[in-house]
């Protein structure tokens, strides 16, 4: 068996704040082979979008951060490497798309600059090559009118053909692991599928491994193989994804998707909440840390952190809790005064 | 939680909100303009829930802020019973405004930064006056129960000592303060992460029961939009496009951008013969589409539909569409 692309052991990642350390990822670990698909989810404050940024190599050692643990990206120590030896992987390994796609373009660049730019600097191509490959690039992120768009300005363009763009930027170099951070959250609902669709598509077209970080779990069913749920900077389950939604292990992710309310469920209905909010990531609680708002939760929970183990499910699953669910999910919502 | 009912008893109103071909424009410079909302007309019965569903530009917040008269639409009618708001001077206006409240988007900003969160909820009341025998902190304290939050732990807070929900369980509170009749809420869980946004959810559908409200929920979430409505309207492009009964809307509802919405949840399948779209890009508000706004991304536009413009018809009862291509009785 091969080396994952992927691997991502014990992470850790840390904000010296004035209020004290404040522990954005707490412990994370896995891996993703070739051509596989990883969905990320969860709330705001969960670390989602620190851990992505963690393993792209964005964040990393510095005055006020601290990175311990490893992530190894086809063989290279991310954190281990120079900065220019990061710079090497980004665009050529791994890629990223982010949720605004104004602030990830520059207002005063033509849309093709920003698609020679990294081809003649990682591939050497000459100045029309270049042209001709951010044509095609463009093309095949489905932009109508390739040419005439590569010489447009941002601004021309809706918030779905910039999307576009900063796909196409991501491709551009091939990648070999595209991290995509809630890469439609900022766009309408009929554009969000379309581009989820386009994602999938290239990600089986071109063989890339794509993360997929989101909040909102409807992007990430049905489009990735595996899911890791997270709260307050950890796993609490991990599992393929048909499993995670259809027979849910840990509370908190029983209780996330049963929050959300479906195109099913009768009008008037009340929705499943979960009580409270998140812990304060400064003084996280002993134990689980979703234990306070667990409907399950014993005396044990508050004080004993659970690992992330199989605990008797099926290969490549994992959930931290210590009575972890067995039964399927089932639909059902509360009628009001019913 | 649990909502009490302590501060209000439960009972309906009977006015009912209605707003006759209302049009709003807003000028750009160079003699164009943004039609925003071109001529939508609605109607809430007291006691119930009309949603209105759209994605960003098609006019839904504008449609829900003229019915306040903020500002008020450039023609047509808002009725709130036997009150016609649009003809109010600015006196009577006031006093009418005060029986309809609005909860926005981000709770933060809706929020005076400076202001306990004791008198952010009576504000309104300190403006009306305040008749009744009951002593001021007991009425806030009995609102802030009843909207689930504890008022030992929040009533001396300033809105950035609290998290985003708990900020509009506040601007929630503030509303229902005024015993209004009717609650306009303009996308009020889209800023909310998902746990979050169920707790605000169950709040406002327990809270409409209890205070006997009706309410215009603005949203683009069409399982949300649902959940909470007895009658979804679909707008695009200023327009409404779709009138349907939130029960069976995702079986019975017969407009293809109705039907595109509906395909877009994901996770849902495409089997609708209307759900495809043909081209991607929005026109523009400035210069709509003649005929039906929405030929340009339909996939079953005619010739007809660039030369007329689609009335609004019934095709079973309570359920209003305009498109040419559907025939009467094909949403049952």
């Amino acid at each position: 068996m091969t080396a994952p692309l992927l691997e991502v052991d014990d992470l850790h990642t840390t904000f010296r704040t004035p209020r004290g350390a404040m522990r954005a990822v707490d412990g994370v670990s896995l891996s993703l082979a070739a051509g596989e698909t990883l969905g990320i989810v969860g709330e705001s404050g969960s670390g989602k979008s620190v851990l992505g940024r963690t393993i792209m190599g964005l964040i990393t050692n510095g005055p006020t951060t601290e990175v311990t643990g490893s992530v190894r990206l086809a063989g290279v120590d991310v954190h281990g490497v120079k900065p220019a030896g990061r710079r090497e992987l980004w665009g050529t390994t791994v890629a990223m798309v982010f949720q605004d796609p104004m602030t990830s373009l520059n207002p005063v660049k033509r849309v093709g600059l920003h698609l020679t730019e990294s081809l003649r600097l990682h591939k050497g191509l000459s100045k029309g090559a270049a042209r001709e490959r951010a044509v095609e690039l463009l093309r095949q992120v489905g932009i109508p009118e390739p040419a005439r768009r590569a010489g447009q300005y941002p601004h021309e363009l809706s918030g779905g053909m910039r999307q576009r763009v900063v796909i196409a930027m991501a491709l551009a170099c091939d990648p070999q692991l595209l991290i995509a951070d809630e890469p439609t959250t900022a766009l309408d609902v009929t554009v969000q599928k379309q581009i989820l669709d386009l994602l999938q598509s290239l990600a089986e077209r071109l063989h890339m491994a794509t993360i997929l970080v989101s909040h909102d779990l409807g992007t990430v069913a049905g489009r990735t193989d595996r899911v890791a749920v997270m709260y307050a900077g950890r796993v609490a389950e991990s599992a393929g994804t048909d499993a995670v939604f259809g027979t849910p292990r840990h509370p908190y992710s029983q209780a996330l998707i049963e929050s959300i309310p479906s195109i099913e469920s009768r009008p008037h209905s009340l929705l499943a909440t979960i009580e409270g909010s998140p812990p304060n990531m400064l003084a996280p609680p002993a134990g689980c840390r979703f234990a306070a708002r667990c409907r399950y939760a014993v005396d044990r929970c508050r004080v004993e952190a659970p690992a992330l183990e199989p605990r008797g499910a099926a290969a490549g699953s994992v959930v931290a809790c210590h009575f972890p669910l067995t039964a399927p999910l089932h639909h059902q919502h509360q009628e009001v005064g019913a | 939680m649990t909502v009490t009912e302590q501060a209000a008893p439960a009972r309906t109103h009977a006015s009912t909100l209605k707003a006759t071909d209302v049009v709003v424009e807003f000028p750009v410079g160079r003699g164009q303009k943004v039609h925003a909302v071109s001529g939508v007309s609605l109607e809430v019965p007291p006691g119930t829930t009309l949603g209105i569903l759209g994605e960003s530009g098609c006019g839904k917040s504008t449609i829900g802020r003229a019915l306040i008269q903020l500002p008020p639409p450039d023609s047509g009618s808002v009725r709130l019973g036997d009150l016609e708001l649009t003809e109010l001077g600015s006196r009577d206006l006031r006093r009418a405004r005060a029986r309809m409240q609005i909860i926005m988007q981000d709770p933060v900003s809706a929020l005076n930064p400076r202001r306990k969160v004791k008198d952010l909820v009576w504000e309104g009341r300190s403006i009306w006056g305040h008749d009744g025998e009951t002593p001021k902190e007991v009425l806030v304290d009995d609102m802030l129960r009843s909207v689930g939050l504890d008022p030992e732990a929040v009533r001396d807070k300033h809105p950035h000592e609290l998290s985003g929900g708990q900020c509009q369980r506040v601007c929630i509170a503030r509303a229902l303060m005024m015993d209004p009749e009717v609650l306009i809420c303009d996308e009020p869980v889209s800023s909310l992460d998902v746990s979050v946004q169920a707790q605000i959810l169950n709040l406002l559908e327990t809270s409409a029961r209890s205070f006997g409200l009706s309410m215009v929920f603005i949203a683009h979430d069409v399982s949300v939009v649902k959940n909470i409505s007895d009658q979804v309207m679909v707008m695009y492009l200023g327009k409404a496009c779709e009138v349907v009964p939130s029960d069976e809307m995702h079986r019975t509802s017969v407009h293809p951008y109705t039907r595109l919405l509906l395909a877009s949840i994901p996770g849902e399948p495409q089997d609708h013969p209307h759900a495809q779209q043909v081209s991607v890009e929005l026109p523009s508000p400035l210069d709509p589409p003649s005929g039906c706004r929405f030929r340009t991304r339909c996939p079953i536009a005619t010739d007809r539909c660039a030369a007329e413009e689609p009335r609004m018809r019934e095709i079973a009862p309570g359920h209003t569409v305009a498109c040419h291509h559907v025939a009467v009785g094909a949403g049952k």
